[in-house]
């Protein structure tokens, strides 16, 4: 199923390594998958969606020409649909539960998915409209996956929207976090556009707490979202982490995401710390930017790790080192303060700790040294604690506590979606999750201010 | 290893694979390259007066992306002189004396033109003649093919003047264009053929474009009636095969014609009655290789089933083959769904709940699983989950016991009623 057809990288053209990997399915190959899907009755792929995309539907229509129609059935489901169709882990959601698993090859959901929505990025189709105004306000603060599928949903509701972005575009992981070469930004824009055409406000550059305050968002809307996502990768608190040479994988992968690249990475020695999705980002991008050697370390086993298989698959594809049962203990510098090697000491796995996986504990008098250039943490993401307090919501060490069903708050008018909720059983931290918590959380706000059930017409 | 030849009233072929006349058999070039590949005989297209074709004359209709479900042509006999293509035939038999060549003939229904071309004809060697009375375009706005072969007596009387001087066997090719065909086939037995051949292709439209309104294909924006063919038109040409073969007032041998595609639909065709099959579409679909199968799997086939000879096979189908009022109304079967095989994709489920009698439930097993069963005793055995099913060997259609056989031929006579038909008049 890999069908990746350029596996070489080039050193002469950097931006070239950054092109989406994987091509559209030509019209040929969406004509004879679309064929092939069964059009099961009460489909178990829509039930593995988490937005419950009517993906049989979506299908059948690819196969009997009506794009328009299919790009519809996707994005009124999933406001992100176009770059889930990209990042989504579809072999355990959609293609996991496909029933020709069992009888031949599940149905390629992804790459139809993209597919379709391709066809409405290029033919430049606006796919909903706005609803009659209601004459409510809502702020938003966040314009990632959460923060617009609320605000689409909101505005084909009749609300009046304005998301609150601190950067300079919206999108947020879609726009900046996830690699160009998965997930271009052309598409996350698009999504972003869509909204905007129904009349959404999105104003960039502005921060809540910084350039408004807490307080004047609360007086002047009815009720509030707030998808501020996550914040940057935590301290690893060891010795050398503020040397020239140590970057945030957060901030590494943006910096990939606009022009110019960086071309200080050619021909050097990287280490990455971590082995989640954002690490493989960070480790496949440090390959395309031109490393020539790039190790992942991380201080338990292949096991406990928590990249996607395919994310794992096609690091090892593009020569990424993986370093299992290593933990780094201090990043040393040369007499300029640049890195230049980073000590580290082997692992053991010991009992299994709280979260069920095996407590990694230091081998004694097993510490090496590894030459670096460059070492990037990709550990997690911390939250916005301080935000969450402003507003003065009840956290659980940053992650804000909804009623499940509401997603409201502990403030009555302000509602939470996305990572901000993340963790504690609350969710998955996917794009594709947040998207369902946005719609959940518009249909929510409609019941709170209007008192009825949302019905949005497609 | 069978033996694959037949006599097919007389005329002897090395199998029973010919190609049916049509644009595969166009010149002697074409029918070479084809015995060369296997075929066992040709149906050369149409001799007849020289016409004029159009460009633009194939369409295909596709299905869920497979292309060429059925097929559909405007295209006329040959566009070639007499004079060339007796010649060809006649270089082609001496290369292959062993292999069938047929001429397939069309002429006005005049007693000398019939003459003069059956003799003119069997002089270059051909081992029998096919008359079209069914090309359905075209001709038939001359009075030719299916406006001939739609009149029964026309059919008779030109059997008959092909008769008077043909020597080797006279084929008749029957149009699908009529309410009964066994009524065109009668008429060319009563005028002395020796085989019937069926069906010539059925009046089509193939398409129309979304786009440009016009219809598909179309000949400088104007289209006109085609002939259909292909996998699409074998169910139709089956039952027409079959209602002549069981005919017993037509008691000579059928060739069998319409979307015979690989072997299968060969000894479908040929266990239904017919002794021998023609074959166009498939070929030009695939190119004169596809026969390597075609031959292949029917050798297998035979010997799998342990007969000796193609011919063991003709008309075994036949008895199997009657009314509807003859059919048992006890019998009854139903489904049965394997969950081992089943792969839950609910098809049948919504199939009989919308479309049927409603007895599939979807039902959920104490470890959570899925599963689908049929409440039996609402099943009326009718097919349809088995028919929309994509896996084989997921529903059974099972047999079960019933009361003694009784045929509605039988319930009438036992009750002595009047047939509803009548009672509705009283």
């Amino acid at each position: 199923m890999n069908r990746f057809k350029d596996k070489t990288t080039s050193l002469k053209d950097l931006s070239l390594n950054f092109n989406e990997i994987e091509p559209d399915l030509s019209p040929k190959e969406a004509m004879d998958e679309s064929n092939r899907c069964l059009y099961c009755y009460d489909a178990p792929c829509i039930t593995a969606c988490p937005t419950d995309i009517n993906i049989p539907s979506f299908i059948k229509k690819i196969a009997s020409g009506n794009m328009k129609g299919s790009a519809k059935v996707i994005m009124d489901a999933n406001p992100v649909g176009a770059s889930c169709a990209r990042v989504c882990p579809t072999e355990d959601l959609c293609e996991g539960a496909c029933v020709l698993n069992d009888a031949s090859l599940p149905i390629m959901i992804g790459n139809l998915q993209r597919h379709a929505t391709n066809w409405a990025i290029k033919n430049n189709e606006q796919l909903f409209e706005a609803g009659e105004d209601n004459g409510k306000t809502v702020a938003i603060v966040g314009g990632g996956p959460a923060g617009l599928s609320a605000a689409r949903e909101l505005a084909r509701l009749g609300f009046n929207v304005t998301i609150f972005e601190a950067k300079e575009k919206a999108g947020g992981l879609d726009t900046f976090g996830i690699v160009s070469f998965r997930l271009p930004q052309e598409v996350s824009l698009w999504e972003v556009e869509q909204v905007e055409n129904l009349g959404v406000e999105i104003r960039t550059n502005t921060m809540i707490g910084r350039d408004i305050s807490v307080s004047d968002i609360e007086s002047a809307y009815d009720a509030i979202v707030l998808a501020v996502g996550l914040s940057k990768v935590p301290m690893l608190g060891i010795e050398g982490e503020n040397a020239n040479g140590v970057h945030d994988a957060i901030n590494f992968v943006e910096t990939t995401k606009t022009p110019p690249l960086r071309e200080d990475f050619i021909g050097k020695k990287v280490a990455i710390i971590g082995a989640g999705n954002t690490a493989i980002d960070a480790a496949t991008c440090s390959v395309r930017l031109g490393a020539s050697d790039v190790k992942m370390l991380y201080r338990r086993t292949e096991a406990e790790m928590t990249a996607y298989e395919f994310e794992y698959e096609f690091a090892k594809q593009e020569n990424v080192e993986f370093r299992w049962l290593t933990q780094p203990m201090k990043i040393l510098t040369d007499s300029e303060g640049k890195v230049n090697a980073l000590e580290c000491i082997r692992m053991e796995l010991g009992e299994a700790d709280v979260s069920g996986r095996r407590r990694p504990s230091p081998v004694k008098d097993s510490a090496f040294t590894i030459e670096v250039d460059a070492v990037i943490k990709a550990i997690g993401q911390s939250r916005f604690v301080d935000l969450i307090e402003e507003f003065d919501l009840s956290h659980d060490r940053g992650i804000v506590t909804i009623d499940s069903d509401t997603h409201q708050t502990s403030n009555p008018k302000v509602f939470a979606a996305g990572d901000v909720i993340f963790g504690n059983g609350q969710g998955e931290a996917m794009v594709v999750e947040a998207a369902e918590q946005g719609k959940l959380t518009a249909y929510s706000i409609y019941k709170e201010l209007i008192g009825e059930n949302a019905t949005v017409n497609a | 290893m069978a033996d694959l030849r037949i006599n097919f009233a007389g005329i002897k072929s090395p199998n029973p694979f010919w190609l049916a006349s049509a644009p595969p058999t166009n010149s002697g070039y074409q029918v070479q390259r084809a015995f060369e590949a296997g075929w066992g005989g040709a149906v050369w297209k149409t001799l007849g007066e020289p016409i004029l074709n159009i460009s633009s004359r194939f369409a295909g209709t596709h299905f869920n992306g497979q292309r060429m479900a059925g097929f559909n042509n405007t295209e006329l006999i040959t566009d070639r002189p007499l004079e060339v293509n007796l010649k060809e035939i006649y270089e082609t038999k001496k290369r292959f004396p062993n292999h069938t060549i047929i001429a397939s003939l069309m002429v006005e229904p005049q007693q000398e033109k019939w003459h003069e071309i059956v003799k003119r004809v069997e002089a270059v060697g051909v081992d029998g003649f096919e008359l079209n009375f069914g090309c359905p375009h075209g001709m038939a706005e001359r009075g030719m093919g299916a406006a001939s072969g739609q009149v029964p007596e026309l059919v008779e009387k030109q059997t008959m003047w092909a008769k008077e001087v043909a020597e080797t066997p006279v084929i008749v090719k029957l149009t699908p264009n009529i309410t009964d065909i066994t009524a065109t086939a009668y008429a060319a037995v009563q005028g002395g053929a020796d085989a019937i051949s069926m069906i010539n292709t059925i009046n089509s439209l193939a398409g129309v474009d979304l786009d440009t309104w016009n219809t598909i294909p179309h000949v400088a924006g104007k289209g006109a009636h085609g002939g259909y063919c292909g996998p699409a038109v074998k169910p139709i040409a089956l039952n027409m095969v079959a209602e002549c073969a069981r005919n017993s007032t037509i008691n000579v041998p059928i060739s069998g014609i319409g979307g015979v595609s690989d072997w299968r639909d060969a000894v479908e065709f040929m266990l239904m009655g017919a002794g021998g099959v023609q074959v166009c579409t498939a070929a030009m679909h695939h190119g004169f290789s596809i026969v390597e199968d075609m031959v292949d799997g029917l050798n297998n086939y035979l010997d799998d089933k342990g007969l000796d000879s193609v011919e063991d096979l003709v008309g075994k189908s036949v008895p199997k083959y009657s009314d509807w009022g003859d059919l048992d109304l006890n019998y009854k079967t139903v489904a049965r769904i394997n969950t081992d095989t089943c792969i839950n994709c609910n098809k049948c489920h919504i199939a009989c709940e919308d479309t049927a009698h409603q007895c599939i439930d979807m039902l959920t097993a104490k470890d959570g699983s899925n599963y689908l069963k049929v409440h039996e005793e609402d099943c009326v055995g009718c097919n349809l989950c088995s028919i929309v099913c994509p896996v084989d060997g997921a529903i059974d259609m099972i047999e079960i016991p019933s009361d003694e056989p009784m045929t509605w031929k039988e319930r009438e006579t036992a009750i002595k009623q009047p047939s509803c038909g009548i009672s509705l008049v009283k």
